[in-house]
């Protein structure tokens, strides 16, 4: 066994004949949370989308050093689940309903949810702190509660690895601390190894033990968020003029009037 | 422990089909049965119908108190002719449910791919040969209108299937639906040239896209049974994958699901159970949306309650449409088409204004 949960090497991915992911590598060690940084277009989801085996890619994607391809999908989505950017909301669906659909590459074919399928999603619930939502649609729960249901229906799938495409992009600031806070606290309770893509540089280099540029679908920088958040890289990827100041927990970036 | 934890959720259970609505279901299709029985030209009495019921059970004999000419009607013409409504209802209702969950939109119906069309293309070019070839419309011909029903409707869903490669080799359900309207009007263009060419068969015709319950027996019945078995153990199987294809094909796929292989078996076997009703009962409307969205509202939206309680209620359903269609009408009977559509249609309305306000 390796000790590392997700290795990459040439990752290529092709979405109606041009190339948007092009030769991507990017290592992350188990318990290790890394975010995935980029201007629009870089190719973040899509490298994250064909990481979770959810698109069709070339090159190699090892998730605990078995090649994600010889992997069956009931066994892939035991070993990483993803939450994508806005994940659909299915009409009328209950909150314990959706997150027992985390369950599925548990339930045998033509098989129900057992007792213990019942019992991890209620103890996932609890741990989000959404049981007293069991009972309620999904439609009528508030951005950041909502958000909490989408992680609890991944972590529902009992998997290692956790993809989370801009997390907390639909939230306001209160709400995306208190979801990077919630995404922490998992990880060390329950050994989970985080990579995710993000728009705020500052708070993404808050919470991530390493951090990876993306630009033009390649790998332009990568390390912690003192050597990827520097003025110069930013200005080269994302065209834009900024200061980046000392903070308590890490570089802070404060964008600049041209 | 697990107390605690089912307080906290208030006691919330998981999605799924309750014993209270299969009971329903079973009592929707009993009263069905024994109304569709006892009442038409000549009325007999519920209790002995109830009676010659338990007594076509092996094993069984009681005395019901009807007449020998009583008990042929019930058996030789009643009983087929109902069980042939509930099983065509079911079929259509399932059907129905399935293209709502595998294209995700709450107005498909179990004509959406072209079936209706189709069939219409093939019964009219049987009928118009056949009127054509002797200059009597009840002439042999080698193929009978529920073959040719069945052949039509067949086809036409191939040619979608064809056509909606053109999208793509994946068939995006959006690009089926379309793939669906162009076949049908390509098909129903044709119909249209034949009745045009043929008007002596036209009331012929339109008895048949009116939509009725032959009465040929058990020979229909038998005809449709074993689609109904195949495409009913087909659709039943696939209900909690249904539930996880409504998070969208990339999050089914994440969960360990193969959406694709899914939709085409659900496809296959909904196509076919519809082209089997169709070919012994024309083209009878609304029963696959009417059904699976009064059961969507009423059960809840998870496909594991919505399909088994769609087979249960639309047999009952359309058994009692067709009670009404062979004896509102005095001596004609009324298109049992007709009759669906007209309770059909004002809840059709309901929907659609339901789903935009929650939209």
């Amino acid at each position: 066994m390796s000790a590392r949960a997700i290795r990459v090497q040439d990752l290529r991915v092709r979405l109606d004949g041009n190339l948007i992911v092009d030769g991507i590598a990017l290592d992350v060690s188990r318990g290790e949370w890394v975010t995935v940084i980029g201007p629009n277009g870089a190719g973040k989801s899509t490298a994250l989308r064909a990481i979770g085996g959810l698109l069709p890619c070339t090159g190699t994607v090892e998730l605990d050093g078995i090649p994600v391809d010889r992997l069956h999908r009931r066994e892939r989505a035991r070993t990483i689940a993803t939450v994508s950017q806005s994940p659909t909301v299915p009409p009328g669906m209950r909150v314990l309903d959706y997150a027992l659909l985390g369950r599925t590459p548990y339930i045998p074919p033509l098989g129900r949810e057992s007792a213990a399928d019942i019992a991890a999603v209620e103890e996932v619930l609890e741990s989000l702190d959404v049981a007293r939502f069991a009972g309620r649609r999904l439609e009528t729960l508030s951005g950041g509660e909502r958000q909490r249901v989408f992680l609890a229906r991944a972590l529902a799938q009992g998997a290692r690895i956790l993809l989370l495409d801009e997390p907390t992009s639909a939230l306001d600031i209160g709400h995306q601390q208190e979801v990077l806070e919630l995404i922490d606290r998992l990880r060390a309770e329950r050994a989970l190894t985080v990579l995710m893509t993000m728009h705020d540089l500052t708070t993404a280099g808050e919470y991530a033990d390493r951090m990876v540029l993306l630009a033009e679908g390649t790998v332009v920088a990568a390390g912690t968020a003192r050597e990827v958040l520097t003025e110069e890289n930013l200005a080269r990827h994302y065209r834009v003029r900024v200061r980046v100041v000392e903070g308590e927990h890490g570089p802070l970036v404060v964008p600049v009037r041209r | 422990m697990t107390t605690t934890l089912r307080e906290n959720r208030g006691g919330v259970r998981p999605a799924g089909l309750r014993g209270g609505w299969l009971a329903g279901g079973v009592a929707a299709v009993l009263i069905a049965l024994v109304a569709g029985l006892a009442f038409g030209s000549v009325a007999l009495p519920p209790g002995g119908v109830a009676i010659e019921l338990l007594n076509l059970i092996p094993g069984v004999q009681l005395h019901s108190g009807l007449t020998a000419r009583e008990v042929a009607i019930l058996t030789e013409l009643r009983l087929p002719r109902v069980v042939l409504g509930l099983l065509v209802g079911g079929l259509l209702a399932l059907a129905g449910a399935a293209y709502q969950g595998v294209f995700r939109n709450p107005l498909a119906d179990p004509h959406l791919l072209g079936v209706a069309a189709g069939a219409g293309l093939g019964v009219t070019a049987v009928i118009s040969l056949r009127a054509g070839a002797s200059g009597d419309a009840t002439a042999n011909l080698p193929i009978g209108v529920p073959v040719a029903a069945f052949a039509g409707a067949l086809l036409a869903v191939a040619l979608t299937w064809l056509l909606g490669a053109a999208g793509g080799r994946d068939r995006s359900p959006a690009t089926l639906i379309l793939a669906g309207v162009a076949v049908s009007s390509f098909l129903a263009a044709g119909q249209t040239y034949l009745m045009q060419r043929h008007v002596e068969t036209l009331r012929e015709v339109y008895s048949w896209l009116l939509g009725r319950l032959a009465t040929a027996g058990w020979h229909d019945v038998l005809i449709v049974l074993p689609y109904a078995v195949v495409t009913a153990v087909i659709v039943l199987a696939q209900r909690r994958e249904l539930d996880v294809l409504t998070v969208g094909d990339e999050e089914a796929t994440g969960l360990g699901l193969h959406p694709q292989r899914s939709r085409y078996l659900l496809i296959v076997a909904a196509s076919l159970g519809t082209a089997a009703a169709v070919s012994v009962s024309g083209l009878i409307g609304f029963v696959g949306i009417i059904v699976p969205h009064t059961m969507r509202l009423l059960a809840g939206p998870s496909y594991r309650s919505i399909l088994p309680l769609s087979v249960l209620f639309g047999g009952a359903f359309l058994a009692l449409a067709d009670l009404l269609a062979r004896t509102a009408g005095g001596q004609a009977e009324i298109p049992i088409g007709v009759i669906t559509a007209f309770f059909g249609a004002p809840f059709f309305i309901v929907v659609l204004r339901r789903s935009r306000g929650t939209s």
